[in-house]
This record gives structure tokens, sequence and C-alpha cells, in this order.
């Protein structure tokens, strides 16, 4: 992370970078893991000069607490269709955000303006804030305790910063994968695009935390669409490859060019596939589809301000609510269901060193055994759950939840990565579907839509596979299914081992009022859930 | 060491004026070595109140601007973007730009830039509502928790935004176009404390007084209270009507269909099969017309899009008839019309029935406030899946009988305004989950698909 000054050395130096293409080609061209990995970031005193100056002058102001985030946000795009490029792209976002706690009510403030006088402005801000509406509180808001994270600096599992990957290397990769996909019969159109995310964050607070950390996130997105010949239908298949919390060796570890030909002619099938029947089924799910079920239907509803109404305004509220009713008595599926809340897996897009309010974050159980076990927190929140924690003889702490999509956002309760754990058995996505009789396989994330409470979910997919007496005997389109939240949840009865294990994610998860993003990942096993309903979608009227 | 300064600090933090957006434009462009460049400069600040838990929650003032600065050689361009105002790192901008141009491959879809433009003003700046200051706010917002903590039986969350805006657009073939803009969003959930009532009310408008901000409170808690205790009734094709929030929310996601390259090469619902696309054709109920118009007095949107082509009154359909999809200038100029610009607001005419009357003249049907989560599930109908939310009653023999249970449909706005009974006067919307300025009017339909029950309050 660096000052404003070193940002335009920076820029220069990217500037460089680009020009340098021949050594940065050698060094694409390292294996994923031969790569050291990058110099852990380090804090240069004009930004920590500059988060003490917010500091002090918050409680100038009369804060009680105050913290305060110094960012650069960056992101890179490369954007293709067929053989042509269609936009290049990239962004810079700096900036300070101070949040103040003022007689037990938030204010926030947040600028541009890197000086001395622009971030004690923003303190100032917040704090000003904070009074006025201090007459629209109830109670006033404690923190919970936390060690205070002191001159600490972490970064992701990135090998290879996308920065230092020359623009047209990045296009020519694309444009193969573009190419091979259209050698499939009936493919008229190919979308691809490469996005990077790099952010530089410092935080400080006035418990003594000082943090700076770097994260980068990488991803290509793929749609490719296949064309009857008479126009009569068209078929797309999307969601090919994951975001991940990684560099570009992600990107080149996706094989794109060899796998884009198999990717065009799922498409090119879909257009004959057989419309599916509307009934009852054994639903096998990949992992590749089913951590977005997960994400929607366990991952939203056991976000603790959601279950408390701090979201009812917008993202809803959650059918895992009042605390004190579920915590330890609702049953949300098999015994052998485990769903692990953590932000420290290696790929994973919510993985950081420290949250944004400087907690380590611990890896947590929201779902043990099959009943529900733990909320996703922040200081602010765990508080909120003394009783439980106190009757397990677990101490009051944050989970590391909190998150601010940007220097201009208030930090607040985000989701970390949340996992289903694999089986004891070592079983595979093949196995399972060798043990079904009459079923549908699905691979890949579609059409998704969930209620404001998370009961009623409707998913759709990217390519379905019909089973039949535990063979797969073609393709089938138009395929939908709809659920509610627990019973579906209640009729998983296989799960796959460690080996079948994959993160899928999102780099959108949307969230609050001013609305912020959030990237996530979501690990799963393949997993048989019995008897669940299946519309087909394919009306013409 | 000390922060760095400015090394020219014109820009301060706040929205930035006609002529200080002109200046930097071109302080940037002087600094351009590229065959030609264009820079859009974007400002803001925004001001928010959130409470909920019958408390506020979070407050906050943020100010920015961001600084798009593309590049073209030939057929060869590059966008970068930055915050930093200071003349070195729009220096360094403006390089990154014209380095990433020159190494990314051409693009033969590129356009030249555009000339100076016959752009009209739109009078979207009201000093009331960039006036508006945290006390303001907050007192707005305790018209809706007042009521709340004086009665025993409600939860109160809601949302106002003010915001400041920006936007220019300036190149080196001498375009420049700007238009600044106030905001204010304000929008009320209320839930009764037993878990099984939820009413949501919302409005959205450049000028704050068009807000009537107790009127949305009231509404949202009244919401609530009709609608305690809902009864399951069997999902199915059901007359519905739809007031203005859930109109808009469904009917908003033809504009993203309405792509001519898409129709043209077959993949969208107004491609002809055989080739082609369906404009001339009749695709709706004929007492529908969706056109833009940024002058409109419920819109006042930018009046020009993202390249700098002007935006007058669009009509894409007029009485239920495609007239118009939206062309692109590389498209326009491949298959020899005109580009349409890409249009700021969504506004669907109306007619004159009244809620109250579609209501009276309903034997038995559905009453929806507005709906959530829309997907996309077919891309060739446009048909989308969602629910309904905050408020879902049924009519019996002219009248609301009772509050019912949320449902989940699968239905496309396309079926639905073909499937038209009735249509009221258009309001502004208080936004909808694809966004802008939008204007619909609420309608009665029959045969609305609703495919199976939610629990979800």
């Amino acid at each position: 992370m660096t000052t404003r000054r070193d940002f335009v050395k920076a820029g220069g130096l990217a500037v460089g970078a680009i020009a340098a293409d021949a050594a940065l080609r050698k060094a694409n061209a390292l294996p994923y893991s031969a790569a050291p990995a990058p110099a852990l970031p380090v804090m240069d005193a004009a930004t920590r000069d500059l988060m003490m100056e917010a500091l002090n002058a918050a409680k100038m102001a009369g804060a009680e607490y105050a913290d305060v985030r110094i960012g650069r946000y960056r992101a890179n795009f490369v954007q293709t269709r067929e053989q042509q490029i269609v936009n290049v792209a990239d962004t810079d976002s700096m900036g300070c955000g101070v949040r103040a706690l003022v007689d037990g009510t938030w204010g926030f403030g947040a600028t541009r303006t890197l000086t001395k006088d622009g971030v004690a402005g923003a303190a100032k801000t917040a704090a000003a804030v904070a009074k006025a509406t201090r007459v629209g509180r109830d109670k006033a808001v404690q923190l919970a305790p936390a060690a205070p994270a002191k001159d600490v600096s972490w970064q992701n599992a990135f090998q290879i910063d996308p920065w230092t990957i020359p623009i047209e290397q990045k296009a020519d990769l694309l444009l193969k994968a573009n190419a091979a996909a259209m050698k499939a019969t009936n493919v008229k159109f190919v979308f691809s695009a490469m996005f990077f995310r790099k952010e530089e964050r410092n935080y400080a607070n006035t418990d003594g935390s000082v943090v700076t950390q770097t994260i980068i996130d990488s991803w290509v997105p793929m749609q490719i669409t296949a064309v009857a010949p008479d126009a009569s239908d068209f078929q797309n298949r999307g969601s090919v490859s994951p975001p991940m919390g990684r560099g570009y060796e992600f990107v080149l570890a996706q094989d794109l060019v060899g796998n884009a030909l198999k990717w065009g002619e799922e498409a090119s099938q879909k257009l004959k596939a057989k419309p599916v029947d509307v009934g009852r089924y054994d639903l096998v799910l990949h992992p590749s589809h089913l951590w977005l079920t997960i994400h929607e239907s366990i991952g939203h509803p056991t976000e603790l301000d959601r279950a408390m109404g701090y979201e009812a305004n917008y993202a809803g509220t959650s059918f895992v609510s009042p605390p004190e009713k579920v915590l330890g008595k609702l049953k949300y599926g098999p015994e052998f269901m485990n769903i692990q809340g953590d932000r420290s897996q290696e790929g994973g897009l919510s993985t950081i060193g420290y949250d944004d309010e400087g907690v380590k974050p611990d890896n947590f159980l929201i779902i043990k055994n099959g009943i529900f076990n733990d909320y996703q927190t922040t200081r602010e929140q765990a508080n909120w759950l003394k009783w439980w924690y106190d009757s397990q003889g677990r101490p009051t702490q944050s989970h590391g939840c909190s998150f601010g999509d940007s220097w201009s956002s208030i930090q607040f309760q985000r989701m970390p990565n949340v996992s289903l754990l694999p089986g004891e058995k070592e079983q595979s996505f093949e196995d399972i579907i060798a043990a079904t009789d009459k079923g549908i396989a699905i691979i890949g994330d579609g059409s998704f839509s969930i209620d404001q409470q998370r009961y009623n979910a409707q998913f759709g997919g990217q390519v379905f596979h019909e089973i039949k007496g535990g063979k797969i005997v073609g393709m089938l389109k138009d395929v939908a299914y709809q659920m509610r939240t627990p019973d579906f949840w209640g009729s998983m009865d296989m799960i796959g081992g460690k080996k079948s294990y994959e993160l899928g994610g999102s780099f959108f998860d949307g969230k609050g009022q001013p609305p912020q993003i959030n990237s996530v990942s979501h690990g799963a096993v393949p997993a048989r859930f019995r008897n669940i309903n299946v519309i087909n979608t394919g009306r013409k009227s | 060491m000390s922060a760095p300064k400015r090394l020219i600090s014109a820009v301060e933090d706040g929205v930035l004026p006609d002529s200080e957006s002109k200046t930097l434009i071109q302080r940037i462009l002087k600094m351009s070595t590229a065959e030609s460049a264009s820079v859009a400069i974007n400002s803001n600040v925004t001001n928010n109140l959130r409470f909920a838990a019958n408390q506020v929650s979070t407050a906050g003032s943020v100010s920015d601007i961001n600084i798009q600065v593309q590049s073209s050689f030939g057929p060869k361009h590059a966008v970068v973007v930055t915050n930093n105002v200071s003349d070195d790192a729009l220096l360094a901008t403006v390089k990154q730009s014209e380095a990433l141009a020159k190494l990314a491959p051409d693009d033969p879809e590129a356009m030249p830039d555009l000339g100076p433009q016959n752009i009209k003003t739109v009078n979207a700046w009201f000093d009331d509502t960039a006036a508006l200051t945290a006390a303001d706010l907050i007192k707005a917002g305790l018209t809706a928790l007042e009521p709340a903590r004086k009665a025993s039986d409600l939860n109160v969350a809601g949302y106002l935004v003010i915001n400041e805006t920006s936007a220019s657009l300036g190149n080196s073939k001498g375009l420049f176009a700007y238009h600044r803009a106030t905001n204010a969003n304000y929008t009320v959930t209320a839930r009764t404390s037993d878990g099984t009532g939820s009413g949501w009310a919302g409005a959205e408008h450049p000028d704050w007084r068009q807000l009537n901000i107790a009127e949305v409170s009231a509404r949202a808690i009244e919401k609530a209270r009709l609608s305690r205790n809902p009864v399951a009734i069997e999902p199915g094709k059901y007359t519905v009507i739809f007031e203005p929030q859930a109109v808009g929310d469904l009917v908003q996601l033809i504009a993203f269909y309405g792509d001519a390259r898409s129709s043209d090469e077959g993949r969208s619902p107004f491609a002809k099969q055989g080739g082609g696309n369906k404009i001339g054709e009749k695709i709706m109920d004929p007492r529908i017309s969706l056109i833009a118009d940024p002058m409109d007095p419920m819109v006042l949107s930018q009046p020009w899009d993202g390249d700098g082509l002007p935006l007058g009154k669009q009509v894409f359909v007029e009485n239920g008839v495609l007239k118009e999809l939206y062309y692109s200038r590389f498209w326009a100029k491949k298959m020899n019309k005109q580009p349409t610009g890409n249009p700021t607001s969504f506004i669907m005419t109306g007619g004159t029935t009244s809620i109250e009357d579609m209501i009276k003249s309903t034997q038995r049907g559905i009453l929806v406030t507005r709906l959530w989560y829309l997907r996309e599930v077919d891309p060739r109908t446009i048909l989308y899946t969602g629910l309904t939310r905050d408020g879902t009653f049924l009519i019996e023999n002219g009248k609301i009988s009772k509050a019912i249970k949320n449902f989940r449909f699968n239905d496309s706005p396309l079926f639905m305004l073909n499937n038209l009974e009735a249509v009221g006067r258009p309001v502004r919307l208080a936004g909808t989950e694809a966004g802008g300025a939008v204007v619909v009017p609420p309608i009665k339909v029959r045969e609305f698909t609703f495919t199976s029950l939610s629990d979800a309050v």
C-alpha cells in the first residue's frame, strides 16, 4: 500500500511493466506451484500518519471508538467476443473512510482527499453525523472485546499479480479459447472476459490495531451461445470457471483453450436436448452448481444482522430466527451435514487475515451434525448472542465477518466462505450418479431466485443429465427445481468425500443500503437430494 | 514524512460544476498524445441514513470523483479510470490508457469519437435537496421510527439517501456534455412484531419537496398491519392487480432485451424466426406504449448517453407495436440505420383506472405490492421467476378479503402485457431491482402464473 505520490510512481512502473513483455512472458510460463510467493505488503509511514490523524480527529470530536480504512482498489478488465476485442479497462480508486462511535451511535465519513485535513475532515463528518442521528437510537452500540492486531500484514494466495501480465497476452488467451468454442456445431457467439481485482487495504482503530493487507482475485467469465440453424432456438453455456482468490496462475490452470470446445459442444447439445417432464426427481448436484444453493439457502439466512431485522428494508430477514428459538435447536439437515464458516481457505474469495474491525477471523461451524449452531457475526453483533456462547462455554467474540467493499463504504457484516464439509466416505459425483435410479445430474449454476426469508427458492443450472438405472442416458433442457429450504436439506442422503470437494463462488454478492458487493466462495462436495420438485421453464406464451 | 500535497488543488470534494468539469477535461486532453481521446468525469456527494429494529443503525456522508480516460489509436482503444485529480496522477492515467490501447488487439467495431452535439439541458438540480443535512434526514426517519416505537406491535427498517451528482463528457473532437442532478430516495419496510405481517412503501424524485415522507412511512405501517396472519391459497393462474412498484420490477426488464443486434443475430425474444427482428410487429396490448424521455417532469434524467449522443423522447413500443430497438453506433452503421442512443429512463404509458376501481371490478384475484429477486429463467421469452413481497392480498367480490401468503411466479412481462385488463396512472418508482428512473402505472392482468407458495413474510 502506498500514498498518492507512490501511486504515481507505481502508475509509471505499471506502464513500464507492460513494455517489459518478454520477461513477464517467461514468468507467466512458470508452473503454478513454482512461482515464488510475493513478499508481504508493508505499510508506508505516510499512510500510517494519515490513519492516526483521522483517529485523533475522531476522538477530539467526541468518539468513544473509531476506525479508519485507507485503501486502494483496482480492477482490470479485458472483454472479447468471437474473434475481436470489445474493451480493455483499468480502474483505480483510493480514499479514506472513517467510522466513529459517539454516545453509542455510528457515523461514517469518507473522502478521496488524502491529506491530513482531508482525513480529519472525514473523521469530523463521521462524528457529526453520529451526533446528529443520536436522537434516532435506542440501545447503545457495544463492541465485543477483540485483541488488537498490532502492526500486522497479510496477503492472499496469489502467485502472479495479473497487473504484471501484458494486455495482449490476456487477449490472446481469450481469443484462442473463443476460437476453440466456435469449432462446436451451431456455436455462433462467444463472450469471454478476464476480470481481476487488487485491493491494498490499510486499517487502524482506537483499540490499537494497525493492519495492512493485499488481496488479488481473478475470474474468467465466458458465455457460449449456440443458435439453431432456423433461428427457432438458442441455448447458452456459461459459468464455466469459478472466480477465485488467486492470481494469474489460476487463469492459466483453467486450461481455457483445452476446455472451450467441450463447453461449446454442451451449448450445441442443449439445442437437441429433451425438454424435461415436470415431476419429482432425485437430484445429483455437482459442486459447480451446489455452491450457489448453499450461498442462498444457508449463507444468507445465517447472517445475524438479517436474522435481527437489520436488512429488512432491502435484502430481507431470515427464517433462521429468532436466535433463542433456533440456536442448538433448528434441524437444518441430516446428521452428516456440517457447514463451516471461515475466512481462511486458500483461494477463497472471502479469505482474509484480518477483517474490517481488525479481528482475526476464526473457523466456526454454522451447522453442526445437522443442527443450527452459530451465526456470522461482527464485534457489535457478537454481544447479541452472549447468552448462547455462555451456555456453550464459548467466548463472546466476533467471527471476523466485518467488511466494507470500498474505502467509501461503511463496513458491516458480510459473508465468510460458507462450505459443505465432505462426508466420511470417499465417493465421487460419478459414484452418486451410479447409485441413483431416476434422477437428474446438474452441473454449473444457472438462474437463481429466493425469497427474502430464504424459504422458497428456484434454481436452474447449465448442463442437465438424465439419470436412469445409475447411468446418464441423455441431456435435458428447460430444467429448474423449486425447494423449501429445510425440506430440501432434509432430503439430502448422500454426499461426496474429501477428494470431490471444490470451491465455487461469486464476485457480486449484494447486501446493504447503499448497496455493497462482496466476493465470497463456497466449498462443496457433490450431494444427492431425494424427490425434489422439477418444473419445465420452456413456456411459449 | 507528511502526506503528499496536491499539485493543483482546484478540485475539492463535492460536485463538480459545469465550468470546472470543462476545465479539467481540457487539462486532461492536453496531456494526450493519442489519435483521439475522450474523458468522462462523474462526481458525487451522498448523504444517507439507515434505520432498522426501530432505531438508527448507520448514517454517513461520502464524496468521490471518477475520471475515465479513453485513448484510441485507429481501431485500438483502452479505458483507464482514476479518482485522483493531481496532475501527476492524471498524466499517469493518460499514459496508461495510451499504453494499454497500443497493446490491445484491434477492435474492428471501434467507432470514432463524436464531434460536438446539440444536447438540451435537463434541470434536475434542486437546491432544497442538496441542502439537506444529517439532522434533516433523521427528522424524516422519525416519521417511521416514532409511531413504531409508540406502538407495541411494529418494527420498522428504512433508508433515506440524498445524492448530488455531476456527469460530464468531452473529447478531442470538441464534444462536451454536462449534466448535474440531485436525487432523494426514501423506502420503508414495516414488520409486525409477531412476524406475520410486512409492508413496504417508497418514493423518489430529484426534488425533495415532491416526496411525502410521512405518507410513505404511514403507508408501509398500514400495509404491515393489513398483511398480518396471511392464509395460504393454491398457486396457479390468477387475475392479478399489480401496484406500480410490482409493474416496474417486471416490465422494466424488457429493456434489457431491446438490443437490435441480439435480435438480428437470432438470440433475443425480438428475433424473427428465419432472420431479422420483430420491428413493426404487434408484441403486446394496444393500450401499452414503452418510451424513454429524459425531459419528462417525473424523470429528469441525463439527456445524453455514454457516447455523447443526445437523448430526446424515444418510442420503443407504440400502442402495442414494436417500433424501435436499441441500435448502437456500430450496429446502426452496419445495418444502415440511425443510432438510437442508449436511454436513461423507462416510461410505460398509462390509462385512468384507479387501483380501487380495478379491485371493484375483480370477482376473484390477487393484489401485489412489489416483487423480489427477479432472475431470468428463459431469455427466449423474457421468462422470469421471482416472488411477491411485503403485502399480497386476496380480492373476492370486488373487495380485499384477506392477506395471503407470498407466491413464487414464473412468467414473462411480454405474456403479462398481452393479458391486460386495465391500466392506471403512471408514477415515479422508488427504484427497482434493475435501477434507473422508472415511471409506470398500476395494471390489472389475467392468467398470471404463480407456481409455488412461500412461507416468507
